[in-house]
């Protein structure tokens, strides 16, 4: 078998060639590495001006030095791609593995490892349907995780008295929400945390800008948004950072993004979404007015119900002392205070003439006056009763039993009986 | 009594209204909470009359937090 021979390249290579020491000598005759590498830099960066490449991001990796390091690749070839710092901070989106772009690039040359790549000056996706695409898998992916679940919204405060707001200071959205907060509560206090609210930095600002509010603490509600704008302008709110603080942020998170058709991932994390950052105002803070009227209502309740309470108090008091019950014996008492201070006027008179009236007589007197009132009771109708077997006075029927025999005394006259029946 | 709240506020009020409308306190407590009504309403329409003119800025250095004045 000649074939190993014939195909081995150590074998078809070396005896066709005879090399002698002198070929070493001749030095002008060979390049350097690094001449050569100076000549392939020239040649691929001269030739390769700006470009634009469409491809698949792998391996994506965005280092702490803020750097960009990614290789594009299709089915069958790959290249390494840098996009630095400066550059990566106007991207709108963070590029991820798996999607589809297109890349404003340069070649160049890395000559210390003799790699060449490509420095990127901007990255786009390859079209709508690919952000459609990240916005959709990392929809799916948070609501997978439970991010989007009702039980971990939290209420949004009736009567905040502190708003924090995450937003641009320059934006639309600060002013439209300072007039309309102040124009329904004046004495709200609005405390802003200003980030940039587009490009690559924005998501990572607007995160910050929420724990830093956390960390401070002293807020009753958040409003995280922005104006109107393009999907562009608004990606910063469907980036996973956000949405992540959005979701950790023990303060009530309201999002304000865009206009009313927009939503954004930060929408459905947020423990409440307003269309608008106009819209989100008016729903986080209570107009005056109806607050002032429902204090008044509440005022107008709370009297007009104690006035009916002492109204009513007072009346059945009335009641009370005119009820037939109470006024019997009150009458009965004024009538025998009235019938005594007659009588002692009668008897001082009477007794005028003996100016030795000694406590014997006045005594005998009293009896005789209790007597009377006596018989004025018996006189009016009223009865007394007694015991037969005691002669005790009765007042009251259960001191009396079936068949007891008793003796009941009118003003005039008495008659006998025997209990038949007792009741209470 | 520690500072309160404006929501802390109605949320009581709330509930004296609903004790007052339930009628079931003996007159005594109810005149009692009904001052205690009349005092936590004033209270609320004070807040709800003060103006704050300026927004703040909350800026963070080391591990401090100031509010800054801002013009927006």
């Amino acid at each position: 078998m000649d074939l190993p021979f014939i195909f081995h390249p150590i074998f078809s290579f070396t005896p066709m060639t005879q090399l002698s020491f002198d070929d070493f000598l001749v030095e002008e005759e060979y390049l350097t590495v690094t001449d050569l590498t100076k000549e392939i830099r020239y040649l691929l960066e001269s030739t390769f001006r700006e470009l634009w490449v469409e491809g698949e991001i792998s391996n994506f990796n965005h280092h702490s030095s803020g750097h960009m390091y990614f290789s594009l690749k299709d089915e069958n070839a790959q290249i390494s791609c840098a996009m630095w710092r400066r550059r990566n901070q106007e991207l709108f989106f963070t590029p991820r593995d798996g999607m589809k772009v297109v890349v404003n690039a340069r070649v160049t040359v890395y000559e210390k490892r003799g790699n060449y790549q490509l420095d990127v000056l901007q990255i786009k996706p390859a079209g709508l349907g690919e952000l459609q695409l990240a916005f959709e898998e990392l929809k799916n992916r948070l609501r997978g995780e439970g991010l989007f679940a009702d039980e971990y919204k939290q209420p949004i405060p009736l009567y905040p008295e502190r708003i924090g707001i995450v937003t641009s200071p320059t934006g639309a959205a600060i002013k439209d929400l300072v007039t309309v907060l102040r124009r329904r509560f004046p004495a709200i206090q609005i405390v802003l945390n200003s980030v940039r609210v587009q490009g690559e930095s924005a998501a990572a600002e607007i995160a910050q800008a929420i724990d830093e509010f956390n960390e401070y603490g002293k807020i009753d509600v958040l409003i995280v948004g922005r104006g109107g704008g393009s999907l562009e302008d608004l990606w910063a709110f469907n980036e996973e950072s956000v949405a992540r603080a959005v979701f950790r942020s023990q303060i009530p998170v309201v999002s304000a993004v865009g206009h009313e058709a927009d939503f954004c991932i930060c929408d459905f994390v947020a423990d409440l979404r307003a269309p608008t950052p106009s819209a989100a105002a008016e729903l986080v803070v209570q107009n005056r007015d109806g607050i002032a009227a429902r204090l008044n209502q509440m005022l107008e309740f709370m009297s007009g119900s104690i006035l009916d309470r002492i109204k009513y108090q007072r009346e059945k008091i009335q009641y009370i002392k005119n009820s037939y019950a109470f006024r019997q014996p009150e009458d009965l008492v004024v009538q025998y205070h009235q019938r005594l201070d007659d009588i002692s006027r009668n008897l001082r008179k009477s007794m005028s003439h003996k100016i030795d009236l000694n406590e014997q007589m006045l005594n005998g007197l009293s009896k005789r006056l209790a007597l009377l009132e006596h018989n004025n009771v018996l006189k009016r109708g009223y009865s007394f009763t007694f015991r037969c077997s005691d002669g005790k006075l009765i007042s009251r029927a259960n001191e009396l039993n079936k068949k007891d025999e008793i003796e009941i005394k009118f003003y005039q006259g008495k008659v006998f009986g025997t209990v038949n029946e007792v009741e209470g | 009594m520690p500072k309160k709240t404006f929501e802390q506020a109605i949320k009581r009020l709330e509930e004296i209204v609903a004790e007052l409308e339930e009628g079931n306190l003996p007159l005594e407590e109810s005149l009692k909470i009904y001052e205690e009504g009349v005092e936590l309403t004033r209270f609320c329409s004070i807040k709800l009359n003060e103006t704050e003119d300026k927004i703040k800025t909350l800026v963070k250095t080391g591990a401090d937090f100031k509010l800054k004045s801002a013009d927006i």
